[in-house]
């Protein structure tokens, strides 16, 4: 089953790196990986995408958790949770066809950010399913190039503040 | 007044309480080497930097301090690596120190550069890169921390060149910051409870005690709670001691190798007490056969360990000493008769006279099992890895925490600089080791440190001209294919005169005391090279991969040959 955990760590040299060794040597199935500051200076925030049985994403958690720069992970799967992801899109877009793709693009609230005079650059945020459902519509007109950022994610509302809470203990 | 990187480094060292440093000088440490001469510390200059590494390691578990040891960039850095990896897994609290190349040539690949903190990332519990003077004395203060506390491990510090001629005023942090650190967990009271009820239900229950018993300092404690609840303890090989071996609840050693008391009173009990143990595949064989019928109870400080390689019942999580000193009170006295009715039988299992009895020919169990008997049991014994130390766990009786050996890596060649290190951190023990001819020739140098430093080691060479644990494998499981393991090797006794340590050699049965008879009465380091049977093999002995109940003893290994 896929999970999604979010990691807190301390913004130190090396830190990505230990993570991901670990994943590497403890064969740990990761399929995407965001990372950025958080609200706290010092402090960087990831979202890691991991599949495993929940035997697996124990021990993923506890290794993580292992590393002297982790500061916390907290297993966010099947908590109200916001998860985005951040995709660009360059699709062949000839003059003659651009009414089309523009009518897809609004139906999935997406926007047009590049224009030449053969492609169009297009920005989508959503869930994963609704980048991929888009990525699909546009294929017949020929994808060019594809860059997405990995999920992260967000709980919501209440259960953010105890959440918060346990983060920065 | 400002201090030189180099003059800092040795006041945050001293201030950690370090006496002793192992390690080789180079070209990327030799600001430090040069401040060493002002500084009340013992330098022992090994002969290879592994020796460092792995005398640090045997000075940590003799002594319950942290071992450091030194190392140049470069190949002086990578040599220390399996001795890193040796501590990491059996969680020796080591500091490792290692010069790197100027700041400004970092990741240029300068001469004798390597990338050490990304090599030794999976085989520490965490390493710094300093390139800051400033951050010099609060990183061996963190070092420090971190190797001593929690469960303990090799934390490697790579200084760059210019950090050490660098000065910089000296303050010696008092705290440590470390937000994603933690180095105990509140007694988890509920959990406790739930605990002594198992025990209290539990009509054939068992303690398997492990390497974080004796690192904890929680053999007492152990005891108590066996003997106030009547609960036999099998231990692991690093366990070895947590309990007296001639004690009347103690199975001895369980695993690959373990005794069938051990072995079946696992496979019996109904509830199976871990402590201070992680689960090794030597100790579990078959982790699906592993205790069927039992509930497990976990304790241990890393909470990683907990359902990892078996699934666990009740997690406790926390040091051994507070918890089974909290535990004990909530333990009711009880007398097992009956489960022990089970027991005793398996311990007439498997005839482990038969090698002593042996007048024609030199059993490497009689040379250990006379070691024991003229130690009175009393000597720290530092075995190698293979044949020659599961013979030392089956026939050398511990009764106090007085085996050093590499159990998780299995380092051939770890004894000698470990039993260095070992007779520095408590001089005033008796220290032997127990190594084989291949293991041996992999540190053999170290034998001039020996010399250097004066050590009255007593070295046992149990020589088989094979590297016999994987012969023995050979023999049970490919057909006697000995493709690579015939080795050959110097005179010892005469290599150990060349370096100045007497040697004797022995051939026969009959000579074996007289032998360890002399060893002792001369008053410093000794060799002694017992040409034993070539193809002996360990038994019992639970085949790879196979349930602990799968037990192979030599009349079954004889009809499978």
């Amino acid at each position: 089953m896929r999970h999604t955990l979010v990691a807190m760590v301390e913004d130190k040299p090396g830190v990505l790196n230990r993570m991901v060794s670990l994943f590497r040597r403890r064969r740990y199935n990761i399929e995407s990986l965001a990372v950025g500051h958080s609200e706290r200076p010092g402090i960087s925030r990831m979202t890691l995408v991991v599949t495993g049985d929940d035997r697996v994403i124990d021990q993923v958690k506890k290794q993580l958790e292992k590393l002297v720069n982790v500061i916390e992970v907290v297993d966010v799967t099947g908590r109200a949770a916001v998860i985005r992801e951040l995709a660009l899109i360059r699709v062949k877009a000839p003059p003659a066809r651009r009414g089309e793709i523009t009518q897809i693009v609004d139906l999935f609230r997406a926007r047009v950010v590049d224009v030449d005079h053969n492609s169009l650059m297009i920005e989508v945020t959503g869930p994963e399913e609704k980048v991929n459902g888009l990525i699909t519509l546009l294929e017949p007109f020929g994808v060019e190039e594809v860059v997405r950022t990995g999920r992260v994610a967000m709980v919501r509302g209440a259960q953010a503040k105890e959440y918060k809470t346990t983060v920065f203990k | 007044m400002k201090l030189t990187g180099a003059e800092i480094l040795w006041e945050s060292l001293v201030r950690e309480g370090v006496e002793v440093a192992f390690g080789v000088p180079g070209g990327a440490v030799i600001h430090i080497t040069d401040a060493l001469p002002r500084y009340p510390v013992r330098f022992v200059l090994t002969r290879h930097e592994q020796g460092a590494a792995h005398a640090a390691d045997g000075y940590a578990r003799a002594t319950g301090k942290v071992g450091v040891c030194l190392a140049t960039s470069g190949p002086g850095a990578t040599n220390l690596v399996t001795g890193l990896a040796t501590a990491y897994m059996d969680s020796v609290p080591l500091v490792a120190i290692t010069g790197q190349v100027p700041t400004p040539v970092i990741g240029t690949d300068a001469f004798q550069e390597t990338d050490i903190t990304g090599s030794t990332l999976p085989v520490t519990k965490h390493n710094y890169l300093v390139t800051e003077v400033g951050d010099l004395a609060p990183t061996i203060r963190e070092a420090f921390y971190l190797a001593r506390t929690g469960r303990p491990g090799p934390v490697l510090v790579d200084i760059a060149k210019d950090v050490q001629a660098a000065r910089e005023e000296f303050s010696y942090p008092e705290e440590v910051k470390l937000p994603g650190y933690r180095e105990g967990y509140p007694v988890p009271e509920e959990a406790l409870r739930k605990a002594a009820e198992l025990i209290q239900k539990a009509q054939r229950p068992l303690i398997l005690a492990g390497h974080g018993v004796i690192l904890s300092g929680a053999c007492a404690e152990l005891r108590a709670l066996a003997e106030r609840a009547d609960i036999p303890v099998a231990t692991t090989l690093l366990g070895i001691g947590a309990i007296p071996g001639s004690h009347p609840l103690s199975l001895g050693m369980a695993g690959m190798h373990g005794t069938p008391q051990a072995n079946r009173a696992i496979q019996a009990c109904d509830l199976l007490f871990a402590v201070g143990m992680r689960f090794d595949d030597r100790v579990t064989g078959d982790p699906k056969a592993f205790a069927p019928g039992a509930a497990i109870v976990h304790l241990d400080i890393d909470p990683a360990e907990i359902g990892k390689n078996v699934r666990v019942d009740l997690p406790l999580l926390g040091d051994a000493k507070e918890l089974l000193s909290a535990l004990l009170p909530l333990v009711e006295p009880a007398s097992r008769t009956g489960w022990w009715k089970e027991i005793d039988p398996w311990r007439e299992e498997f005839d482990w006279e038969e090698p002593l009895r042996d007048q024609s020919h030199l059993r490497p169990q009689k040379v250990i099992h006379a070691i024991w008997q003229a130690t009175e049991g009393r000597a720290l014994v530092v075995s190698d890895v293979g044949q020659n130390q599961m013979w030392e766990a089956q026939y050398y009786r511990h009764e106090r925490p007085t085996l050093i050996t590499s159990g998780g890596l299995g380092t051939m060649g770890y004894s000698l600089p470990a039993a260095i290190g070992a007779q520095i951190g408590r001089p005033e023990e008796l220290v032997w080791v127990v190594t084989g001819d291949g293991g041996l020739q992999m540190t053999v140098q170290e034998l001039a440190t020996v010399v250097q430093e004066n050590l009255p080691i007593k070295i046992a060479v149990i020589n088989n001209g094979y590297l016999g644990m994987v012969r023995q494998w050979q023999e049970l499981f490919f057909s006697r294919n000995y493709a690579a393991t015939p080795l050959s090797g110097p005179d010892f006794s005469r290599l150990a005169s060349a370096y100045g340590i007497p040697g004797l050699t022995v051939r026969r049965p009959q000579e074996v005391e007289g032998a360890i008879s002399r060893a002792l009465e001369h008053r410093g380091p000794i060799l002694i090279d017992f040409l034993v049977e070539k193809e002996e093999n360990v038994f019992p002995m639970v085949a790879p991969g196979k349930s602990l109940s799968d037990m192979i003893f030599p009349a079954q290994a004889r009809r499978k040959g």
